[in-house]
């Protein structure tokens, strides 16, 4: 889900000039390998699974995916993620903000650590954090005299999410607050706006676009998370049990026809949130350019 | 807010105590998520000393996880960047219909669930998938042994290293290859003289990110691994299995050569990160009199330094 690259680079320079053809080599057999190569990769095991869910009868799809204990998974999965999502807007942008604007000892260590949740596996995460956050666990041990439980709860399952996110906002608004211009904040002051005004009518339009972009791959990402999220969730069916888990598990019982259905709601909920990601990442490269 | 004084000052920063409040606040919240998930997995492993951490490690069923894990990120690298470069090649020095789509399809294995991905496989090759009889016949296992694992880890990192190199590629424009050609290189010696030493940094990036994701994915190979011990557990795995056989030690210990493996990626990853930076300020500060060169990289300073820092930088492993 990391098309941050693409989103964020500036339009490339105008390619080759119309009417001048490329005097490069290579067009016919890269593009040919590139087919190829994803046909076989991508494309022809995807349509497996939309062929697969095509075979269904309409009643048999209906029952895997409408079953009540898999419909709480999508109430977890997705208000989880979605959660998770809104903490990653409010604290990326806070980790953001202070890595561009301010300077401190350890910054760029502060910098490199954000990119994390990324480098670590994830099951490395999910058992780190519930060993955290387990009753005996560092953090837990004080929160558990307060009757707060956070792993093997649904809150675990958000916990999980929030680290796996992180990265997503920080890396979206980051390269955008770096090209604000001060000119617009000066003018603002002289104008007589306070510090607070100047960045809720100023700073905040211009990083609005990337961090909507940073909240739908935070929560594009979350959505199909396991590996984090299995450890710590205590995958209590109906209470605490993700999608992706439903899947596995009819898989296990071999019941293939019920994981595929499963997996083919997922599958065209992550193609509405790529859809939703490109056109925010069009709109943004769209004020980017024009301001 | 007071005008006197320094004003200047004062209308493009904040108050120092609301400076140093924030950075505290976004320093704390990262020592919280991100630093002590990380000594959580060191001193886990840890707890019972260096003996039962080396045993550990030393265990017959760890060794071949690691062999494994090292076996597919092998395969599966290599596959990804000799289609990264020519993917790059290909929509980077090429205009033609239909690219914008395939920029999209190339990044969907991306937004794709890990198990779904691994679903996917199943069902091509499973017992009761698309190939699943033929391969029976020919009695070739490719789901729950080793070549169903490799399989999805191309799936998962799939995109990883062209996502690097499209936008930098397309930042340089080909006028460097263009000379070549001209001058009279021949295909190959234009990518292996003009492109590659441009796009070094770019590259490294991509497959140090997309080694981090092959050996670190867990989702994707837990569906189509089968878990036999020894033989289709990679280090991920590994590490599942004896956190839920309560070898809690044993699992962190584990764990923590992969969080050892994180920490490398990052130090590299800022690495190569520093070392662009600092060469294409270099190039910037050059003085106009190699044209060719010049143009590509100061040309417009601020979309060349902008897009490389960005693919480079803030640039999402997912």
């Amino acid at each position: 889900m990391s098309a941050a690259a693409t989103a964020l680079a500036p339009p490339a320079r105008p390619g080759p000039r119309r009417g001048a053809r490329s005097v490069l080599p290579g067009f016919n057999l890269t593009l040919g390998y590139t087919l190829l190569y994803l046909s076989l990769v991508v494309l022809i095991p995807l349509s497996a699974l939309v062929f697969k869910t095509l075979s269904l009868s309409w009643p048999e799809f209906w029952a895997a995916v409408s079953s009540p204990r898999v419909l709480a998974s999508y109430r977890l999965t997705f208000g989880a993620s979605f959660l998770a999502a809104l903490v990653n807007v409010v604290t990326g942008l806070l980790v953001a903000w202070v890595l561009v604007r301010y300077e401190f000892p350890g910054k760029k260590i502060a910098d490199a650590l954000v990119d994390l949740p990324f480098a670590l596996p994830t099951a490395v995460a999910g058992i780190a954090l519930t060993a955290i956050l387990a009753g005996n666990g560092w953090i837990g041990q004080f929160l558990e005299p307060h009757g707060i439980q956070i792993a093997f709860q649904p809150a675990g399952v958000v916990v999980a999410l929030i680290f796996i996110g992180l990265p997503f906002v920080v890396r979206t608004v980051q390269p955008v607050l770096e090209d604000t211009e001060k000119e617009l904040e000066e003018a603002a002051a002289c104008l007589g706006a306070n510090r607070w005004q100047t960045f809720w009518r100023v700073i905040f339009p211009a990083i609005a676009p990337a961090l909507l972009t940073g909240f739908a791959m935070a929560f594009a990402r979350a959505v199909g998370e396991y590996g984090s999220v299995i450890f710590i969730a205590g995958n209590m069916p109906m209470v605490s049990e993700i999608t992706p888990l439903i899947i596995i598990g009819k898989l296990e019982q071999y019941d293939y026809a019920g994981a595929t259905a499963v997996a083919s709601v997922m599958l065209l909920i992550s193609f509405v949130l790529l859809l939703v990601i490109n056109g925010l990442q069009t709109w943004q490269r769209r004020r980017m350019g024009g301001v | 807010m007071s005008t006197t004084g320094i004003p200047k000052r004062v209308s493009t920063t904040e108050a120092p105590w609301i400076r140093w409040l924030l950075t505290a606040l976004a320093l704390g919240f990262m020592a919280l998520f991100l630093v002590l998930p990380l000594a959580a997995v060191f001193v886990e492993a840890l707890r019972s000393g260096w003996g039962t951490y080396l045993a550990a490690l030393r265990e017959p069923d760890a060794l071949a996880a690691i062999r494994l894990t090292l076996l597919t990120a092998a395969v599966a690298v290599p596959l990804n960047l000799v289609f990264g470069v020519a993917a790059a090649w290909c929509i980077a020095k090429f205009e033609f219909r239909g690219k914008s789509f395939l920029t999209t399809l190339i990044d969907l294995p991306f937004s794709v669930s890990p198990v779904v991905a691994g679903l996917i496989y199943v069902l091509v090759f499973g017992a009761q998938g698309w190939l699943g009889p033929w391969l029976a016949e020919h009695d070739i296992k490719i789901v729950f042994a080793v070549p169903g694992i490799v399989l999805a880890t191309v799936f998962v990192t799939f995109p990883f290293i062209a996502r690097e190199l499209i936008p930098l590629m397309q930042a340089q424009g080909s006028d460097e290859e263009q000379a070549a050609q001209v001058l009279g290189a021949s295909g190959w010696q234009t990518f292996w003289h003009v492109t590659l030493p441009n796009i070094k940094w770019g590259l490294i990036y991509g497959v140090i990110l997309c080694n981090a994701r092959a050996m670190g994915e867990f989702g994707a190979v837990s569906v189509v691994s089968g878990h036999i011990r020894g033989q289709t557990n990679t280090l991920p795995l590994h590490v599942e299995i004896l956190y839920n056989e309560y070898q809690g030690q044993a699992a962190f210990a584990v764990a923590s050569l992969l969080a050892l493996l994180a920490i490398a990626t990052l130090v590299i990853k800022t690495a190569v990160q520093w070392r662009h930076e600092r060469e294409m300020r270099a190039a910037a500060e050059l003085p106009p009199e190699r044209p060719a060169a010049a143009d590509s990289k100061v040309f417009q300073p601020q979309s060349g330094v902008d897009t490389t820092s960005t693919a480079i930088n803030k640039r999402a492993f997912s």
